[in-house]
C-alpha cells in the first residue's frame, strides 16, 4: 500500500486559509491556533488532496517517519 | 459530506455585488466581512473566518473547481511571502484609510464624489444611483469601500483563472490581517 509511505507535511509561509482543512477526507489537518496548517501524521496517508487543495502551495508529501 | 448553512455564503457574496450595482449604498453591509473575521481572530484567537465563513472564497472555489475555471497551477512563491503578503495588507489599509479620510472630507464640507475606484487608479463613474436620501458622507463612504471590494474582485478572479482556485487567499489582506492579530495573540497567551 504504497499512500501509507507517505505523509503530508506544511512548509514555511503557510497562510493558514484552512482549505487543506477542508480537503483532507481523514480530518488529519487543523489549522493550529490560526497560525498554520498541522498535520497528524498517525492519521495521514499521504493522499496528496490537501497538496492538490493548498493555494500557497506550501503543503510537500514526504515519506512517513522521515526528516524534513 | 453534509452541506451546512455557511456552505451557502457564497450566495450572499454574489448577491452583496450585484446590489452594489443597484445602489451603492449597499457597499456598507461589505463591512460585516471586514468586521466578522477581526472579531473571530480578536476574540476567539482563529482564522475560522477563512476555512468556514467566507463567501468570496467559497465563490471562488466554485468558480474555479466545480467550473473549472482555473488552471490548478500552483502560484509563484513569492505571493506566499511574507514581505509580499503583509506589503499587500499596509496597502490595502492605507487606501482604506484614504477612504476614511475622503469620508470626513465630506462629512465636514467637500462635494461628494460619484465614482468608484478600481485597482486604485480607475475612476468610474457612478451617477446612476440616487443617494440624495442619506447623507452625503455616508455615500462616499459607500463609494469608496465598493471600490476596494471591486478591486479585489477583479484580482482573486485573474489569480484564480491563472493558478489555483482560491489562490487570492494566500494574499488577501483580510487573511493576512487575522493571521497576524493570532500571531500576537498567541504570543501574549
Amino acid at each position: 500500500m504504497p499512500q501509507f509511505e507517505k505523509t503530508a507535511r506544511v512548509e514555511e509561509n503557510c497562510v493558514a486559509c484552512g482549505n487543506c482543512v477542508k480537503s483532507c477526507p481523514l480530518s488529519a489537518i487543523t489549522v493550529y491556533k490560526g497560525l498554520y496548517a498541522l498535520v497528524d501524521e498517525n492519521k495521514c496517508v499521504g493522499c496528496g488532496k490537501c497538496k492538490n487543495a493548498c493555494p500557497a502551495g506550501v503543503i510537500e508529501l514526504y515519506p512517513k517517519g522521515g526528516v524534513l | 459530506m453534509k452541506k451546512r448553512w455557511y456552505d451557502y455564503l457564497w450566495i450572499f457574496s454574489s448577491i452583496y455585488l450585484v446590489l452594489g450595482f443597484f445602489n451603492i449604498l449597499f457597499a456598507w453591509l461589505g463591512l460585516i466581512c471586514f468586521i466578522t473575521p477581526l472579531l473571530i481572530s480578536i476574540i476567539g484567537g482563529s482564522k475560522a473566518y477563512c476555512n468556514r465563513y467566507c463567501g468570496r472564497g467559497q465563490l471562488f472555489e466554485l468558480l474555479g473547481g466545480r467550473f473549472g475555471l482555473s488552471r490548478k497551477k500552483t502560484p509563484p512563491k513569492f505571493l506566499s511571502s511574507k514581505w509580499f503578503r503583509y506589503s499587500f495588507l499596509t496597502f490595502f489599509m492605507v487606501m482604506f484609510f484614504l477612504i476614511v479620510y475622503s469620508t470626513y472630507l465630506v462629512f465636514a464640507g467637500a462635494t461628494l464624489n460619484e465614482a468608484v475606484t478600481l485597482l486604485w487608479v480607475f475612476k468610474l463613474p457612478w451617477q446612476w444611483v440616487n443617494t440624495s436620501f442619506v447623507s452625503p458622507w455616508i455615500a462616499q463612504f459607500a463609494f469608496g469601500f465598493y471600490g476596494v471590494v471591486l478591486t479585489s474582485t477583479v484580482l482573486g478572479p485573474i489569480t484564480m483563472l491563472l493558478f489555483k482556485p482560491r489562490s487570492w487567499c494566500v494574499y488577501c489582506p483580510m487573511g493576512t490581517m487575522t493571521q497576524g492579530i493570532c500571531k500576537i495573540k498567541h504570543r501574549k497567551g
